[in-house]
């Protein structure tokens, strides 16, 4: 499957270094499918301990049904679980716009179709600021283009230049964003290569 | 012009460039554990493959495994699946599964080195992001995700960017009472916990040169909290004596051979780095985090900072204030803590518990706290009790359980309660990690934590070894 635009409402996140434990404390790990995680994503940061809900853009009605969570810095740092990633995706999550993305968690959104792109810090900002104003605002996440970009109450289009790798671009919007395909067409290649490897091969004296 | 380590292993182990540019590389040795991996197996059964190299994968428990009883089934429903579903997949698929009655299990990172299954050189995965620690050796080893190990069993290879290179220098030589652990912290807290992104961390420097391979392992460990997915240090004499004899590491003709390809992958002298940085070892304090993130740590014997002066790290700052309940302007030594955990990946093998042993030593727990040592694996464990290391925590008051990854992750039953604070010997105090949603967690050296159990409160631990 081809994914070159995503198209839907922004939910804004913010704050620097949120890690995979808050995105899915640890106890939800306890399980040997990814199906049920979508509903206890920030779990700890949406309800105490006794089950009240807290102040949390994940809890708000208004933001229910957005589908581009936007986040500022190191996004996804800590485990690399990719319960988080999958979580997002069964909340509702199709994107992901960030000043910047923990590597191992970037790689994990990469390998279930789920595009995680870079902004610059003040655009990001803006953008939150907005969506926190205005959360109907229909967005259009552009991978060719490498844009997001929104039309404003007035009439006025804006564009926010974001940045992928030119990896992931390719194999988002070639729909071959499944490495496993890929890598299975080189099964030959790989017993060659395996053959040059010494401690393969049992360093034989 | 050199190559680092990271380029001849990169070169060694290329397959193809595939067509969106990433290296397809072949990966010498997958770790594998009960919490990421039953969704990668279940993938491979969807898509009618098999294991592709059911010989270069192995398979341990250490999550959810409970530290004081291994009594079938598990207590907690949910992790009796995770481990049946272990079992399983393991028995299918033909793979080495070190489980209790081998006598190897333990936590994945601590057993792969101890068996000599980690050598210089690999590729090395699993599905767990303190794969680092492997890097001790001289491999080039990180965390993967579930897709990632559903693409290592089914093809033995990966999809992957190679990343920049950049040269940490530890140079000088510690004081005494500061470990490795002191050292990956005054890193983190000096680069920030986003610093590594995009890089893997070549560790050298005299101060390396003289670190023994638990102190290597510790350091690489937590390289991930930089934001660095793999650091590694070039393998030396130190590592060659490290693997002789271990039950996986080759024997006889083939370790000689095995030893020259090791020190051959060591970086090259005149080897190019896409940036350096230095840390002076000699003027280290002991460390201990004051935040809700690894980077956010100091010297015992500093004062917290103020946010306003943090820049852009000020936010977090104050919010980490919050849930510790500290202050900018205040000391850290001092501060009560409730529970003492001694274990991990990053700081539960023999060296740590030796350390932690000589301060505990004649010494009594505080009356109110609650102090645990968890052995990283049972061979840890067993060399441990044989040199009666088990009897100097146990009549200090601390409790002496089995292996496991316990209080540090909190998917098990050792857990945090309520606000408790925890001095801990692990490697992340995010908020919620050890298992209560309001506790708090301060990191340090296994010898730190047991000072602040025998005081009660943070502790400055050279004033325990005079």
């Amino acid at each position: 499957m081809k994914i070159d635009t995503i198209e839907g409402r922004g939910i804004p996140l913010r704050g620097d270094e949120i890690d995979t434990d808050r995105i899915i404390p640890a106890r939800f790990l306890l399980c040997v499918t990814f199906d049920d995680l979508g509903k206890d994503v920030f779990r700890d940061e949406r309800f105490t301990p006794q089950g009240e809900m807290k102040s949390h853009p994940f809890n708000e009605g208004r933001y229910q049904g957005a589908s581009i969570l936007v986040v500022n810095r190191n996004f996804g740092c800590g485990s690399s679980r990719e319960h988080a990633p999958q979580a997002l995706y069964r909340w509702g999550i199709r994107a992901l716009v960030g000043v910047s993305f923990a590597d191992i968690f970037a790689g994990n959104c990469a390998a279930i179709g789920l595009p995680a792109v870079t902004a610059e810090a003040p655009a990001v900002e803006a953008l939150q600021g907005l969506l926190e104003q205005d959360p109907s605002i229909p967005l259009t996440l552009d991978l060719q283009t490498t844009n997001l970009r929104f039309t404003l109450k007035g009439g006025e289009v804006q564009r926010i230049p974001v940045t992928l790798s030119a990896a992931q671009k390719q194999r988002f919007t070639s729909g071959t964003w499944d490495s496993m395909v890929t890598l299975l067409d080189n099964l030959s290649a790989i017993e060659a290569r395996a053959k040059k490897i010494p401690y393969i091969q049992g360093f034989i004296p | 012009m050199g190559k680092t380590l990271l380029q001849k292993v990169w070169d060694l182990h290329k397959v193809a460039t595939l067509p969106s540019g990433e290296d397809q590389l072949f990966i010498g040795l997958h770790l594998i554990h009960e919490v990421t991996s039953p969704q990668a197996f279940s993938m491979v059964r969807e898509r009618g493959l098999s294991v592709f190299r059911p010989d270069r994968t192995f398979a341990t428990v250490d999550h959810i495994v409970p530290t004081d009883s291994h009594r079938r089934p598990l207590q907690d429903p949910l992790a009796e699946e995770m481990l049946q579903a272990l079992e399983k997949n393991t028995r299918d698929f033909g793979i080495t599964f070190l489980d209790w009655e081998s006598g190897k299990q333990g936590i994945v990172h601590v057993v792969g080195p101890e068996l000599g299954l980690t050598q210089p050189g690999m590729t090395i995965v699993c599905g767990d992001s303190h794969t680092s620690t492997h890097g001790a050796l001289g491999a080039v080893a990180f965390g993967i995700g579930t897709s990632q190990i559903r693409d290592v069993l089914a093809t033995q290879t990966l999809a992957l960017t190679k990343p920049k290179v950049r040269q940490i220098l530890f140079t000088g030589q510690p004081s005494r009472g500061i470990y490795a652990k002191d050292y990956i912290l005054a890193l983190i807290a000096q680069l920030g916990v986003n610093g590594g992104i995009g890089y893997a961390y070549e560790y050298s420097g005299s101060a390396i040169e003289s670190l023994d391979m638990e102190g290597r392992l510790t350091l690489c460990n937590m390289t991930i909290e930089g934001g660095a997915r793999c650091g590694y240090v070039n393998p030396d004499g130190v590592t060659v004596e490290y693997l002789r004899g271990r039950p996986y590491a080759p024997r006889g003709g083939a370790f000689e051979k095995a030893r020259e390809f090791w020190l051959s992958m060591a970086s090259d002298a005149d080897a190019v780095y896409d940036d350096q940085k230095e840390i002076d070892v000699s003027h280290l304090e002991p460390m201990v985090t004051w935040g809700i993130n690894p980077g956010q740590g100091m010297g015992v014997g500093q004062t917290l900072p103020q946010p306003e002066d943090l820049g852009s790290g000020g936010q977090t700052a104050r919010q980490a204030y919050e849930h510790m309940g500290l202050r900018g302007g205040e000391k850290i030594l001092g501060t009560k803590i409730d529970v003492a955990f001694i274990g991990s990946c990053t700081n539960g093998r023999l060296s740590d518990l030796r350390e932690a042993a000589e301060v505990v030593r004649g010494r009594r727990v505080a009356s109110h706290v609650r102090a645990l040592v968890v052995p990283g694996s049972q061979q840890v464990k067993a060399a441990a009790e044989a040199e009666g290391l088990d009897r100097v925590f146990t009549e200090a008051g601390f409790q002496w359980r089995d292996a496991g990854c316990s209080l540090c992750l909190a998917m098990n039953p050792d857990r945090l309660r309520g606000r408790e604070l925890s001095a801990s010997s692990s490697n992340r105090n995010f908020i919620g990690r050890q298992g209560s949603a309001l506790g708090r967690t301060m990191l340090m050296s296994p010898a730190m934590v047991a000072a602040a159990a025998v005081s009660g409160q943070i502790a400055d631990v050279r004033e325990f070894l005079r």
